[in-house]
């Protein structure tokens, strides 16, 4: 661990938070354009944070201390979580710190607490909202960990740099667990980040949404908070899904004349995958509630199936 | 003056629990002194098992011979790692029930606390000489013991008949297990009419009798640790108890059973064969994932919570499966790391549900009410409360930086590293039964969501909630000693790890510390650094700091205004506790998703009911594919058996009569 390292962590960790509106300000960009409506420009997210902090929060009258410290929570794993992911340069001291394992861990993590959070003032809508997270959860916690697995597996590591490292290093092989596992991966993306066709963030309806029922009690800075750790869930999982799927590009450990490049490559994919996002978000339609658990169950047999396949012929 | 021993330690805190449990019979006419008194003295006991059992953990085994029990037939301790490790749990978990039963009791008016103390203290003397029986005899009166003071802890109240039923169903599990391990016994002795463990460790059983005595060991101790499908006492017995007796049976009894199993499979048997492993890891994961699925739809706490124990022990029972299966094969270094993701994972559990069924045994005390659909709104009503439980809570989730989370990334771990057995079915059921376990750790998010959610958070659904008064000094000072240990095992696993290596060294003849702790204290690195790292400290810290940080910086540039108002809720006018989510409401997706393994009864009205009656069901689909048939055969085989009575002097004249030609023709 050196001191260039270091100093390139810190460096990613603020980049990361302050990016990562940009990326989902891409997301409903392109999805505005492919509805061939203007949109507001790929800087909106950062207006609305803007806008959000600056108003008076208004709290229920039985909110409880956990429901105003769990903005702050869940802000600091989403961050955290986000900053781990090695996309740039493979150095990063702290990533050994957390696993993929644990990065499950996180992400669980702050879905319990905002699962609690909605439950904390008594609403039906907020019930309702935590209940639908939580069973989103359940079935994509186990998917998202079958996919790391996967991973795991072909570069005998759970640590992601060594994946990364591995993935990206390696002569260009087709796997195919890892084609099942891409797949399984996005279907996991999708339902994590509250996207449609499993949930979609620009909707009110009660019939239908479950992050938006979750967080209907949050006003102000507890709002910009919890709509600035969700681009930065949303950042994390684009990530995660470039370094394990699209690995190539990134700069080796101690490479640093590598890192313009490295960046160069990385904002690409990004605006790739934005964009295939918004597309992906256009094609499809909003699913009735009731089929969530359908999909999800997909998500988890394709993974389970993508680490069969790794186990059984690829070894 | 010969030193000291840990096992004359130990054995001095038996015969001190015995002592006490003397005492609080002698005092029963002075509830508030035994309360005051006689708990305190108890938890004293417990730390000093602890601390002894911590200090005999590395160390040699100590032996010793009681010339207690028949003639020729004394009794033989042994302390050796295994067993100082589980009397550590013991002491542990002990120490913070005794502490909270004290507060405890102290206001709860409990006519028969003079018994209940004596039972409790018999139970603590049972199962701490489970730990330390040294022979097949004294291990049966150690084992009978605890399952006969338990029997009657948890029917304390036994003037209501479904505590009677729920007790007597316990007793008969018990006694169906006890059986099953006296005959692992008998077949361990191997006609030798020696029954000390000695004997059996040096003796040699050939395959086939090896398995029996797995199989019967298996069916034995898993009728105590509540395997599938000898579940069923365990979410009767559990609600039934006094809460305090609740967090014992659960937090420490069922790890009796856990020691039971890796007693005879890996130090009184010489061989174990790879499928042994794959029977217990199958029958683990259903259990795992049978606990969680109950769980969810449980609208009793303590219920809930008997079924997550069921779920556990399914976890442990997994890492038990996993550590033959590498045993078998020859890769110790994998069998050390599962084993020790098995014990971590009965420690933490240990811990963690003895937490948890205090805590509920708090929200009882307060509130009298143990229906979730009758609670909410306690963390303003038991604000210190509700913060103990929230850590148990997240740490039973098996969330990081808490321990219930490092326990199953040492198993998965184990899991990821088993590609490579010598056998293609084995390793195409590693990945399925790998996902298994994450589906059972996820849905446990859900059940524990649930249960934190409804029982401390939104608004109160019952008048009553707001007279609820938070916990007293007594009961804060056991949850916090149980929240503390929560909280260091999930921060410093590797001193965790090095203490467990003795135990690992004795079983499977292999450790792990000396890998794990390979960078330090601070990395937990079972294997290798490149292969996986985890630093819960750090991430504990960065969370902190990050969440700090935010907090600061959100301050400094903007504001800190705040108004209160009315909930939003989208703009709906009528706002009403009642139009929260149930217990069953919330369970409902999943009793959907998994309704094929419920016995679901519903009674719905028709639109034009009068009076219109809802309700719903959600019944164990093993109580009529399993024990109903046998209880059937056995009541059809015992009328065939009645029908021999005629109550006739002069027809039983004729059975002897007969009995005695048969004889002689036999003898002939």
């Amino acid at each position: 661990m050196n001191a260039v390292a270091i100093l390139f962590q810190l460096v990613q960790d603020a980049v990361v938070v302050l990016l990562a509106p940009l990326l989902l300000g891409w997301v409903n960009q392109c999805r505005a354009w492919l509805q061939s409506r203007s949109g507001a420009g790929v800087l909106q997210p950062y207006r609305n944070l803007a806008k959000l902090f600056h108003k008076d929060a208004v709290l229920a009258n039985n909110a409880s201390p956990l429901f105003r410290a769990v903005p702050y929570i869940l802000f600091a794993c989403m961050w955290l979580a986000a900053a781990l992911v090695p996309v740039v340069a493979i150095d990063l001291p702290l990533s050994p710190a957390v696993d993929v394992i644990a990065l499950v861990g996180i992400f669980a993590l702050a879905r319990v607490f905002i699962s609690l959070a909605a439950m904390d003032i008594g609403t039906s809508f907020g019930t309702l909202g935590a209940r639908r997270e939580m069973l989103v959860g359940f079935l994509a916690e186990p998917a998202l960990l079958m996919v790391f697995f996967t991973a795991s597996m072909i570069s005998h590591s759970t640590s992601l740099i060594t994946i990364v490292d591995t993935l990206a290093h390696k002569q260009f092989v087709l796997y195919p667990s890892l084609a099942f596992a891409s797949a399984a991966f996005l279907m996991v993306l999708l339902a994590e980040n509250a996207r449609i066709p499993v949930d979609n963030p620009s909707t009110h309806l009660e019939l239908t949404m479950i992050h938006e029922a979750m967080i209907l009690e949050y006003s102000a800075r507890h709002l910009a908070l919890i709509e600035w750790a969700s681009a930065l869930k949303l950042f994390a999982y684009v990530t995660i899904g470039i370094a394990l799927f699209l690995p190539w590009g990134i700069a080796g450990a101690g490479d640093w004349g590598a890192l313009p490049l490295a960046l160069a490559a990385l904002t690409l994919k990004l605006v790739a995958a934005g964009a295939g996002l918004a597309l992906l978000e256009t094609l499809s339609a909003k699913m009735r509630i009731f089929r969530v658990p359908e999909f999800m169950g997909t998500a988890f047999l394709l993974a389970v199936l993508g680490m069969l396949i790794r186990s059984l012929l690829e070894s | 003056m010969p030193a000291i021993l840990p096992i004359d330690i130990v054995a001095g805190v038996v015969l001190y629990w015995l002592i006490l449990a003397g005492a609080a019979l002698a005092l029963r006419n002075h509830p508030r002194l035994i309360a005051r008194l006689v708990f305190p003295a108890g938890a004293a006991g417990a730390l000093l098992l602890a601390v002894a059992a911590l200090g005999a953990l590395g160390g040699p085994a100590n032996v010793a011979v009681l010339p207690l029990g028949l003639p020729d037939l004394p009794f033989h301790l042994r302390l050796d790692s295994l067993s100082a490790f589980f009397l550590f749990l013991l002491g542990a978990a002990g120490l913070g029930i005794s502490i909270f039963s004290s507060g405890y009791f102290l206001t709860m008016h409990q006519r028969s606390l003079g018994l209940l103390c004596f039972e409790y203290h018999v139970f603590l003397a049972g199962m701490a000489l489970v730990f330390l029986a040294d022979d097949a005899y004294l291990f049966m009166v150690a084992w009978e013991t605890m399952a006969l003071s338990s029997y009657f802890l948890v029917t304390t109240d036994h003037s209501i008949p479904a505590i009677r039923r729920a007790g007597f169903l316990y007793l008969l599990i018990a006694h169906v297990g006890a059986i099953g391990i006296l005959m692992c016994f008998g077949v361990m002795q191997g006609g030798h009419g020696d029954y000390t463990f000695a004997t059996m460790r040096a003796g040699h059983l050939s395959a086939f009798w090896s398995s029996v005595t797995f199989l019967l060991a298996l069916f034995g101790f898993g009728a105590k640790a509540g395997i599938l499908p000898m579940h069923a006492w365990l979410p009767e017995a559990h609600p039934a108890a006094p809460s305090p007796v609740s967090a014992m049976m659960s937090g420490i009894m069922l790890k009796t059973a856990i020691y039971g199993i890796l007693r005879v499979t890996f130090d009184l048997l010489d061989v174990q064969l790879w499928w042994w492993g794959v029977i217990a890891l199958a029958l683990g994961l259903a259990t795992a994932l049978f606990g969680v699925m109950f769980a969810a739809v449980q609208a009793d706490m303590k219920r809930l919570l008997a079924y997550s124990s069921i779920e556990n022990i399914g976890i442990i029972l997994v890492g038990i499966g996993l550590t033959i299966i590498f045993h078998a094969f020859g890769k110790d270094a994998l069998a050390a790391l599962s084993l020790t993701a098995t014990l971590y994972h009965a420690l933490n559990h240990a811990f963690i549900k003895s937490l948890l069924f205090l805590g509920t045994g708090a929200v009882l005390h307060a509130t009298g009410e143990r229906n979730l659909g009758k609670l909410g709104g306690l963390i303003h009503r038991m604000p210190k409360l509700a913060l103990l439980m929230l850590l148990g809570t997240l740490a039973i989730a098996g969330l990081p930086p808490l321990n219930g989370f490092v326990s199953e990334w040492l198993l998965l771990q184990a899991f990821l590293l088993s590609p490579g057995l010598p056998h293609d079915y084995l390793n195409m059921l590693v990945p399925i039964a790998a996902a298994a376990l994450a589906l059972a750790a996820a849905l446990s998010g859900y059940v524990m969501v649930k249960f934190y959610g409804i029982i401390f958070l939104g608004q109160p659904r019952e008048q009553k909630l707001a007279e609820a008064h938070d916990i007293g000094v007594m009961e804060r000072l056991g949850l916090t000693w149980l929240a503390a240990g929560c909280l260091a095992l999930g921060l410093f696993p590797v001193f965790v790890i090095l203490e467990l290596d003795s135990v690992t060294k004795l079983l499977v003849h292999q450790t792990l510390g000396g890998s794990a702790s390979l960078t330090g204290w601070l990395w937990l690195t079972p294997i290798e650094p490149e292969r996986a790292s985890y630093s819960p400290l750090i991430l504990f810290l960065i969370i902190v700091a990050g969440t700090l940080f935010t907090m600061v910086m959100v301050k400094k540039f903007y504001h800190g205004r705040l108004r209160r108002g009315p909930a939003w809720d989208c703009g709906f006018p009528e706002q009403t506790a009642r139009m929260q989510d149930s217990a069953e409401g919330f369970g409902q997706p999943v009793r959907q998703i998994f309704e094929l393994f419920f016995g679901i009864v519903r009674e719905v009205p028709s639109p034009f009911d009068k009076h219109p009656r809802y309700h719903g069901e959600t019944k164990d689909l093993l109580w009529e594919w399993c024990y109903l048939p046998i209880a059937r055969l056995a009541e059809w085989l015992s009328m065939l058996i009645g029908k021999l009575q005629h109550g006739r002097i002069n027809i039983y004249l004729l059975y002897s009569f007969i009995t005695l030609l048969a004889l002689l023709a036999f003898v002939r």
